[in-house]
């Protein structure tokens, strides 16, 4: 297939960027997306041309290095997929395709595609996580967690923090992002003994970070690749109300 | 006390602000549409409804203060939480395809700026008596205020685009106040809305329906 990309160029972080035309010729439907950016790239550096730069590592759906707002789309347009899970078979030839990096105060782009997520790192130093006990392993059973709890958690768990939640949100805030972690955390016996303080510090890490506020458009549900549930915001609403109250206390 | 300006300081406690004053703004409007509507039952009715609830003295004048500090901070952490919003995202998309977004959901603040001008307005107009597109003013006659102003056009016409707004604005805004301030349960499709659908629709079809009615002369 043969297509037309209109790609964000921008040298540097504080270069002025522009969207860049290239063709993308003979390329097939059963290359993923990064694999026919991997052969533009490679016509690129063979023209002498600096290549396209975007993120990317396990190229398997399951790492949250990858992200690309593909024509309009965060992780383009097939659902519950992340970017290298893309394949060209879900473009028709000749299709023009616009590739656009994140875009949030809180990810500068560093160049091209690539955008500095490390503010979902700073959101989960915040409290997204539990402070675990050392010493001998318990009893694989030795703590009882309800079953719906088990599987809720755990579709929260599946956050891989690429950050297309925020990329896609009309408000660029990360409160999907933040929410799964608090859901995940929040659900479980381990997560108990600092579940409202960790309400508190992750969503004041947040707004620290520069990101806007949900208004619940939904968008965040549609563009995750993991599906993750606007449910897990109305969690989080809930635990920081009650952390308000108790001032963060059990 | 430092949680206090902790809480209002974070845009999830402003979202929370916002949940709550706008459920109470719900609940007010629902009330409002069904006293409005005994219009359809004669001057009788809705004037001895009208005196009924001039008779109340200070709980009228309670729930008046509630609905105006509710609304006060309603619009306030709106206007805060869509400046931050707005500075989140400096630069913009070339291309953006919304996936879930809805004409709603999507109006909420010019939606809600209408509402707000329309309130100011109702309130000169029903209230207050200032604003006199017809003229006359009755504080006792509210059937005829009703019937009089809306044989003006223009006065039925803003009336009828501020309820459509209303019905736009509570479609999404009753909805995700309740998500707001958490405690709607787990869904399997968090974004079907049909209680809040459903409340819209009555909301919308009440309140325009006695503006259309005088109007074509069906009532009055």
């Amino acid at each position: 297939m043969n297509l037309t990309l209109h790609v964000w160029r921008q040298a540097g972080p504080d270069a002025p960027g522009k969207m860049v035309r290239y063709e993308a010729n003979d390329i097939s439907p059963d290359m993923s997306f990064l694999e026919m950016l991997d052969v533009v790239n490679e016509r690129l550096t063979a023209e002498g041309e600096t290549p396209i730069a975007f993120d990317h590592d396990c190229r398997e759906g399951i790492c949250g290095a990858c992200g690309l707002m593909i024509n309009g789309i965060a992780h383009g347009p097939e659902k519950g997929t992340a970017t290298c899970q893309l394949h060209m078979r879900s473009f028709s030839d000749g299709a023009a395709i616009y590739i656009e990096p994140w875009r949030a105060r809180a990810f500068p782009v560093i160049r091209d595609l690539a955008v500095d997520r490390s503010s979902l790192d700073r959101i989960i130093q915040a409290g997204g996580f539990i402070t675990a006990a050392t010493g001998g392993s318990q009893d694989a059973n030795a703590i009882l967690v309800p079953k719906e709890n088990v599987d809720d958690a755990m579709d929260s768990a599946a956050c891989i923090g690429c950050g297309a939640c925020a990329a896609a949100c009309p408000n660029a805030s990360a409160s999907l992002f933040t929410a799964a972690k608090i859901t995940h955390l929040g659900l479980l016996p381990q997560g108990q003994p600092e579940r409202y303080r960790r309400a508190l510090s992750m969503v004041g890490r947040m707004d620290l970070e520069g990101f806007g506020s949900c208004t619940l458009h939904g968008e965040c549900q549609e563009a995750c690749p993991k599906e993750i549930s606007i449910d897990t915001i109305t969690r989080m609403n809930r635990d920081f109300l009650r952390a308000s109250v108790t001032g963060g206390r059990e | 006390m430092a949680t206090g300006r902790g809480f209002y300081r974070s845009l999830v406690g402003k979202k929370i602000v916002m949940g709550v004053t706008g459920l109470i703004w719900v609940g007010f409007v629902v009330g409002h549409a069904a006293g409005n509507l005994l219009v359809f039952r004669g001057p009788e009715a809705l004037n001895s409804y009208s005196h009924f609830l001039k008779s109340t003295g200070e709980l009228l004048w309670i729930v008046r203060a509630v609905l105006v500090v509710a609304l006060v901070l309603h619009v306030i952490a709106a206007v805060q939480v869509t400046r931050q919003s707005r500075a989140a995202r400096p630069v913009g998309y070339a291309k953006q395809e919304h996936q879930a977004a809805t004409f709603a959901s999507r109006t909420m603040r010019w939606g809600g700026a209408l509402l707000l001008v329309f309130i100011v307005l109702h309130i000169l107009h029903f209230t207050t008596g200032t604003v006199r597109p017809a003229g006359s003013f009755s504080t006792t006659d509210v059937y005829a205020n009703m019937v009089t102003s809306f044989r003006i056009w223009w006065v039925a016409f803003f009336y009828v685009t501020s309820m459509a707004a209303l019905g736009f604005h509570l479609f999404h805004g009753a909805w995700s106040s309740v998500r707001s301030i958490g405690v709607s349960p787990v869904s399997a499709d968090p974004l079907k809305k049909k209680v809040s659908l459903g409340l819209a629709l009555f909301l919308w079809l009440a309140f325009t329906a006695i503006p259309v009615a005088i109007f074509a002369g069906l009532i009055g």
